[in-house]
């Protein structure tokens, strides 16, 4: 599907004590269905607003969204979200978190041993079945986020939303979870927003990236596609030209084309 | 852990003789005992780590010692202050009564004539009663102001109103209304616990992470599930709070109460025995009240442990 998540002409603007302050404006953008779209830019660019749009959790000033041809009213499962700080029930297990979100998703249509199913194999797919029963304070921050993953996903989500979800993790783990979910998203096809600062990540991960200019008033700078075949292998692409060109692509517009608002800002 | 334990108090560059006094004077001589038992106990302690025995009890002595020492100290001065004679009675005397009281807590000879048991459980009674009510009442109105902006705005101010007036303040108007001692004194107590359950149920409910809400709205669960599986687990903490200070303040009052309406009860007692002039009497009834609130609020800290374990 050519059309599957539409923005059009979206505008936010938030009240705050010093008067009206505008966010982003004018950001038009669609996704294809199963295709992986970074959002990347300085920090205050607006990103995670356009995430939260998206989602729902916010309604925007100006313009329109629409999902599988539907307006965004509000969120809902069909538009899961994967937070930055996990987000997990501290007061749940990994598993009962999970089940949460299948349960509300698909209890209307399928009975419990079922629905444990679904949140067994949302638990495996993300290789965390040994952990199934441990509350989230007894597991460490990369599982707690893989966790935060099976549960969006399990929902079997339209659309995944992920807000810099890798953003609190050591590296190491960050380019384990970044492959485990390049695998993932081979596997379900999902359609995939992500909002990183990271811009290895972007160009390892997406098919496009679309790079946002610096705040106030932010909207979309350029949009580059990442042409690399699939499946991508981390290491091979670290001396790929066109890897590399992408790279730099991303890097040229982030540190020169809108690195003096930066500095204003300092 | 061991060495650091025992050496406490040793100085490097200080000669053993040097060794200064800071430590508890009576905690040298124990650990000397503790060291005989060290091999023995460090001999059995092979394949797992098993704190030697002599160690457990030097932690159990470190633990123990300061507050059974403190209240020897209180008892001492009490016994010294009270030597020379005069209207407190030594401690002896007290223990004797005591110990002539405690033979037979539970006799009834008529009703304003029974044993210290049953006044005691008379008062917890009229406490469990009237905190129950209050929390049956409290608790959700701290749940609605919460999550209500409007209804805390409207009601906040007459809880800040009503809240620093002393309970007994209440008493008359329960006597008024109930016609009788015993639904006022509860009255009083279900007065005094509501405020700290309804502040501290709402503060939580006011301060649940975002972070859960948006869970919850992204996952679009419905209002029961945000209420049982969201908002009570993350307010637990804040409520047991609320209910432990509940306890301590009913607690607080229930004696006040009881002495102005009679009846059976630890506060009714207390008044009982001044009238009889047994001041004995009294101090084991400070003691009691002391011990019983004691236990209240370690009992309710227990409980918040257990219930939010794995919260935390």
């Amino acid at each position: 599907m050519e059309k599957f998540v539409q923005i059009e002409k979206v505008g936010q603007t938030f009240d705050t004590k010093k008067g009206k302050f505008v966010a982003l404006r004018d950001i038009d953008l669609t996704l294809k269905q199963g295709e992986f779209v970074a959002l990347i830019g300085h920090s205050g660019c607006g990103k995670s607003t356009l995430l939260n749009l998206i989602a729902g959790l916010t309604k925007p000033t100006t313009g329109v969204l629409l999902c599988d041809g539907r307006e965004i009213a509000g969120p809902g499962p069909e538009r899961a979200v994967v937070f930055q700080n996990h987000s997990l029930l501290p007061w749940l297990t990994c598993f009962e978190n999970i089940y949460l979100a299948v349960e509300r998703v698909f209890s209307q249509k399928e009975d419990k041993p079922k629905l444990k199913a679904r949140t067994q194999a949302a638990i495996e797919l993300v290789g965390l079945a040994h952990a199934a029963h441990k509350y989230p304070h007894e597991i460490s921050g990369g599982m707690k986020q893989r966790v935060g993953i099976a549960r969006a996903l399990s929902m079997e989500p339209k659309v995944l939303l992920m807000d810099e979800p890798f953003g609190a993790l050591d590296a190491l783990t960050r380019a384990k979870l970044q492959d485990e979910l390049m695998k993932i998203c081979e596997k379900t096809q999902a359609t995939v927003v992500m909002v990183t600062h990271d811009v290895d990540e972007a160009v390892l991960l997406s098919d496009r990236i679309v790079m946002m200019t610096n705040g106030p008033a932010a909207t979309i700078g350029e949009i580059l596609e990442v042409k690399l075949p699939r499946p991508r292998a981390r290491l091979e692409l670290a001396h790929d030209a066109a890897y590399i060109d992408c790279r730099a692509a991303v890097l040229e517009f982030l540190y020169e084309k809108q690195a003096h608002v930066e500095k204003q800002a300092a | 852990m061991s060495t650091t334990l025992t050496i406490s108090g040793d100085f490097p560059g200080k000669a053993p003789g040097e060794r200064e006094i800071q430590a508890a004077p009576a905690t040298p001589a124990k650990e000397q005992t503790m060291e005989k038992n060290h091999p023995s106990a460090a001999a059995t302690a092979t394949v797992a780590y098993v704190p030697p025995l002599g160690e457990i009890l030097a932690g159990f002595g470190r633990a123990v010692l300061p507050p059974v020492m403190g209240i020897f100290l209180l008892v001492g001065i009490w016994y010294l202050a009270t030597m020379n004679g005069g209207s407190i009675p030594g401690p002896q005397v007290v223990w004797q009564a005591a110990a002539e009281l405690f033979a037979d807590p539970f006799y009834r000879n008529g009703p304003n004539d029974q044993g210290i048991g049953w006044n005691v459980l008379a008062s917890l009674e009229r406490v469990g009663l009237g905190f129950g009510l209050a929390a049956l009442v409290g608790i959700p109105m701290g749940f609605m102001l919460g999550r209500f902006r409007f209804l805390s705005a409207m009601i906040n101010p007459i809880i800040s109103l009503l809240r620093p007036v002393s309970p007994l303040a209440w008493l008359p108007i329960g006597l008024l209304v109930f016609q009788k001692a015993d639904p006022a004194a509860t009255w009083t107590i279900f007065i005094c616990s509501i405020w700290p359950m309804i502040m501290n149920t709402a503060q939580g409910v006011q301060r649940v992470p975002q972070d859960y809400l948006n869970v919850a709205r992204v996952l679009d669960l419905s209002e029961w599930k945000v209420v049982t599986k969201i908002l009570f687990p993350a307010v637990l903490p804040y409520m047991l709070t609320g209910i432990r200070l509940s306890i301590g303040t009913a607690w607080l009052v229930i004696v006040a109460a009881e002495m102005l309406t009679g009846g059976v009860g630890i506060g009714f007692w207390v008044w009982d025995e001044w009238n009889n002039l047994k001041v004995e009497h009294i101090i084991i009834a400070i003691f009691i009240i002391g011990i019983v609130g004691l236990i209240l609020e370690q009992a309710l800290i227990l409980l918040a442990k257990k219930l939010t374990k794995e919260s935390s």
